[in-house]
């Protein structure tokens, strides 16, 4: 992963969060993708997100897996701790990690083909697990590091740049994800800043883990005709099922909730989702209206977007191990250590 | 007849679920209480109910309790195997049958002795539950066996009482049996037989436990708080044993939450991963496991070497290759744990002999990982990990600190400019680290990928050099720090012995009865790898030496080569790999015929019963 320092020049007029931090110090490398590549308009909305949110950046947790998306942890949150893992084994490294300390924020950017082939069953166990992270799938539906192999995201009848056609049917990490309960499910458009940022904003205050599905046209190797990932394909078929506000714990709710069809969901920490321009008998809490949403318009050749599901009542990893409060990598070796009496005593059984 | 007190060995013949473990335990606690030494060796099948298991017991006023093949009584209960299991008695050794069936005239010998008890007929008699009858005919054959071996009924009678304090109805039946059992023996046998048991004060200080649950224990007291495994034989219990311990001292006294968490993974790829999540993360985090599992961890353990993250793994060895034979011991798996993962890569391994090195290496394993930032397996196997050992009582030093080795936090952090990964090297060639969360001046990039010694990203030929000679030297560095070898020396001695892991007890009484006969060898068990410099100075020493391991590749005696300067005609081995407990004959017998002296008499240094080769009791 070759990467390219930015150079620092920041300048005065330049916004503050609450930290005092501008949206350059959640900056990362330069980044080393093709011109144009939806990955990168990914980095930047969550560069936004996290200066939004101002998440301290030594408490952000970024890990990946192997393949181009697995690369962009680089090019965000210089101040952040990254972990480029191996390929598909994200997941568990996160998991892991998480068990170790929860006070952590942890993003985790995979793509099509280290989540939906390789690490397949890690996605899903941590989706059972309902890790605290924020997940994202950088999905093109092509292996782009290797040149353009299909991934297990290509659709029946999308074509490859040599116009061979897949044949078989694709994994849909959306449906996959609302069948084995996962807790927060979202579908973007890399091109699409303005419905992604509130979508990562949420995504790090949700309980558990969030999973984020985001279509992100590979510029070199899945961006032709025939291609059912590029960005024509997608802004021609993209349909916004929801559109979502974050709003913060702290900050005042103004605005006006409860109208015709919306919803609001008050999330784990206190923040709320403001659900507008949700279609009629669309309940993002109802996990099997959602998936009958998204068989309708699925059908139909739509790609359904937005914040499709969220589900605060499930306990997280911790929650479920009912583990103490603070990281356990804070619990002093004294009160680990059960000592010379008890080590006694527990030996008589062994009498 | 041999009249042997406190020397002898019993086999007890079976069929797995159906009850029989706990009259054996039973039986084994019972003679640790009377403070003789003993071993229990469970031969089972990988199966829940209904294939041939065996038990033996061996008792030895000596301390020698490795596998006897030589059996004085047989406890024949399983009609199945009666033919092969006769035949493994030694010569004027005896039988205890059911009786409650004629036996075949065919599969008497007359130079045994034959004892038959109608179990089945007296429990039948006694017990109205089929499935109390079925039960309780174990209870009633260790009844007759408290009469012919002269165990201490008190004893007996009281373990029973404490193991169903809390059943009333059970504990009614139990005795009974046991009873039923005691009195035909009694009525019908001169009790006790020439070898029989006697009291002695051989255990005052000793405990009687499974070399998993000991490394549990070390994990516990190492202040391990995050495990993540996937179940297999025979490495289960380890964290079956963490977790049992967890509840009773890992809850924290003022909020009841847990001071650990166990993960049990989706399989053995992702216990590693979320091993190395953990310790990166500055978690103690361990995982438990077996040949296959490591096979399966091998892509992320070449991760931890080279991103040079902490991580402990057990490795409770069984029989491979693949499958193998699940439920039987082996040491083959060091050489895939010396060298695990593709590229350049080489591992601390440590090789604990008995359930008291399992709890003394266990904090030692994490500790090295840490000092070393590298993973540390710790090679146990079934032998150790899943039978009963009698050991000295385990002890702990209050004063015990985890040694977290190259940690940097905010006060060193602030003297430097800026945080550099692989950069401030110390005596041992390891980098200081910082952990994530705690500063922000410690932030860095771990990375599988090609890295420089700042942790940045490199194709650079010299940058990548740099950094994996540096690894190089951080492991041998770390010989001075894994147990030192255990080295025995003799007068005189022709030769040397080599070992390692549960061979220990075996290859030492084997060296014992060996200098009877006029053949003296010096012994050396190593303990760890990198090897220390004394083991090689040890090979230096002496003309020749015998590898004694359970594999078939001689794995100990190629790292010996690979890592020594020991020409390898100086290393003879002998190898026995069928996948029970090591005896002492085996080694006898492969250094006698190594060394071209004839077998000797049967009576004048053991027997092995019928002559039939030890494997052949599973065909």
């Amino acid at each position: 992963m070759p990467s390219i320092a930015k150079p620092i020049a920041t300048h005065p007029s330049l916004q503050r969060n609450e930290l005092g931090l501008t949206i350059r110090d959640y900056e990362g490398a330069m980044s080393t993708l093709c011109a144009g590549c939806g990955h990168d308009s990914i980095t930047a909305a969550i560069v936004r997100a996290f200066w939004e949110l101002s998440t301290q950046p030594h408490m952000i947790a970024k890990l990946s897996g192997i393949g181009c998306s697995s690369k962009t942890p680089a090019y965000f949150v210089n101040g952040a701790h990254g972990f480029n893992s191996a390929h598909g084994r994200m997941p568990p490294i996160a998991t892991g990690a998480n068990a170790a300390n929860r006070e952590l924020t942890y993003i985790g950017v995979s793509g099509d083909g280290d989540s939906l082939s390789i690490g397949l069953g890690h996605m899903c166990h941590a989706i059972r697990r309902n890790l605290r992270m924020v997940y994202i799938i950088e999905n093109n539906g092509v292996y782009g590091l290797t040149k353009g192999q299909f991934s297990a995201s290509a659709d029946v009848g999308s074509k490859s740049k040599k116009g061979e056609a897949n044949r078989m049917a694709p994994i849909d990490p959306v449906m996959l994800g609302l069948s084995i309960g996962a807790t927060f499910i979202a579908r973007s458009f890399s091109g699409d800043k303005e419905q992604l940022v509130p979508i990562l904003k949420a995504a790090v205050a949700h309980r558990g883990f969030a999973l984020v599905d985001v279509i992100s046209p590979c510029v070199t190797f899945n961006d032709h005709e025939g291609s059912t990932k590029s960005y024509l394909y997608t802004r021609q078929h993209e349909l916004k099922a929801t559109e979502t506000d974050f709003v913060a714990p702290a900050s005042e709710i103004l605005a006006h909730i409860g109208q015709n069809g919306a919803v609001s969901v008050t999330m784990h920490d206190g923040s709320v989702l403001r659900f507008k321009g949700v279609p009629e008998n669309y309940d993002p809490t109802d996990r099997s209206k959602v998936q009958t949403y998204l068989e309708e318009h699925q059908g139909k050749g739509e790609v359904v977007t937005g914040l499709l599901f969220v589900d605060e009542t499930m306990p997280d990893l911790h929650e479920m191990n009912e583990t103490v409060d603070v990281a356990l990598t804070k619990v002093p070796y004294e009160k680990l250590c059960p000592g010379v009496e008890a080590l006694d005593r527990f030996q008589e059984d062994f009498r | 007849m041999r009249t042997c007190v406190n020397d002898f060995a019993i086999k007890l013949a079976n069929v797995n679920g159906t009850g029989s473990a706990s009259a054996n335990g039973l039986l084994m606690q019972a003679i640790f209480r009377m403070g003789i030494p003993v071993s229990g060796k469970n031969l089972f099948p990988s199966n829940i109910q209904g294939l041939p298991t065996w038990y033996e017991i061996r008792v030895n006023h000596q301390g020698w309790t490795a596998r006897s093949l030589d059996y004085d009584l047989m406890v024949a209960m399983n009609s199945q195997t009666y033919a092969k299991d006769i035949r493994e008695v030694r010569e004027g050794g005896y039988v205890l049958y059911d009786s409650s069936w004629p036996l075949d005239p065919a599969l008497v010998r007359n130079d045994v002795n034959f004892l038959g008890v109608p179990f089945a007929q007296l429990c039948n008699e006694n017990f109205r539950d089929p499935r109390e009858r079925i039960l309780m005919k174990n209870i009633a054959y260790a009844g007759s066996l408290v009469a012919v071996l002269n165990v201490d009924m008190d004893i007996v009678t009281a373990l029973l009482d404490q193991k169903y304090a809390a059943k009333k109805k059970l504990k009614e039946s139990n005795h009974r049996a046991l009873r039923l059992g005691y009195d035909y023996a009694k009525d019908h046998f001169t009790c006790p037989l020439a070898f029989h048991l006697e009291t002695m004060d051989g255990n005052a200080d000793k405990i009687l436990i499974e070399g998993n649950m000991a490394t549990a224990l070390g994990c516990l007291y190492a202040g391990a708080t995050v495990a993540a495994w996937y179940p297999i034989t025979p490495s289960t219990s380890v964290l079956d044993g963490f977790k049992g311990l967890c509840e009773k001292y890992r809850r924290d006294p003022e909020t009841g939450k847990n001071n650990y968490i166990i993960i049990q993974a989706e399989d053995e790829l992702a216990a590693i991963g979320m091993v190395i999540g953990a310790a990166w993360n500055g978690a103690r985090a361990f995982t438990s496991t077996a040949g296959p599992g490591i096979s399966l961890m091998n892509e992320l353990l070449g991760l931890a070497y080279y991103a040079e993250i902490p991580a402990v793994i057990i490795d409770v060895q069984r029989v491979g290759p693949s499958t193998g034979m699940p439920t039987r011991t082996q040491q083959a798996d060091v050489m895939e744990c010396a060298y695990a993962s593709h590229g350049d890569t080489r591992h601390i391994l440590l090789f604990p002999a008995n359930p008291g090195e399992c709890f003394e290496f266990g904090p030692k394993a994490f500790d090295l990982a840490e000092r070393f930032q590298t993973p540390v397996f710790m090679l146990t196997d079934l032998d150790i990990g899943m039978n009963d050992w009698v050991v000295p009582r385990f002890k702990w030093d209050p004063a015990y600190q985890p040694d977290r080795g190259a940690v940097w936090g905010p006060e060193q952090l602030e003297k430097i400019a800026k945080f550099q990964r692989y950069f401030n090297e110390d005596e041992n060639h390891v980098p200081a680290r910082t952990l994530p969360g705690v500063d922000p001046k410690g932030s860095f990039f771990t990375r599988g990928s090609g890295h420089n010694k700042f942790g940045n990203y490199t194709e650079t030929p010299d940058e990548y050099r740099e950094v994996m000679d540096r690894l190089l030297l951080k492991h041998k560095a770390a010989a001075k720090f894994v147990p030192e070898p255990i080295i025995l020396r003799q007068t005189d001695a022709q030769f040397g012995v080599l070992t390692m892991g549960g061979c220990d007890l075996a290859v030492r009484e084997a060296l014992a009865l060996l200098a009877e006969r006029g053949v003296v060898a010096d012994f050396m068990r190593v303990r760890g790898f990198p090897f220390d410099s004394s083991v090689e100075a040890f090979l230096e020493e002496h003309d020749f030496c015998f590898v004694v391991e359970q594999n078939r590749d001689a794995q100990l005696r190629s790292l010996l080569i690979i890592e020594t300067s020991v020409p390898k005609e100086k290393l003879r081995s002998i190898l026995v790999y069928g996948g029970f407990p090591l005896s002492a004959k085996r080694v006898i017998d492969g250094i006698l015929s190594s060394l071209g002296i004839p077998e000797p008499p049967a009576a004048e240094l053991l027997t092995t019963g019928s002559g039939q080769p030890e494997m052949q009791i599973e065909d």
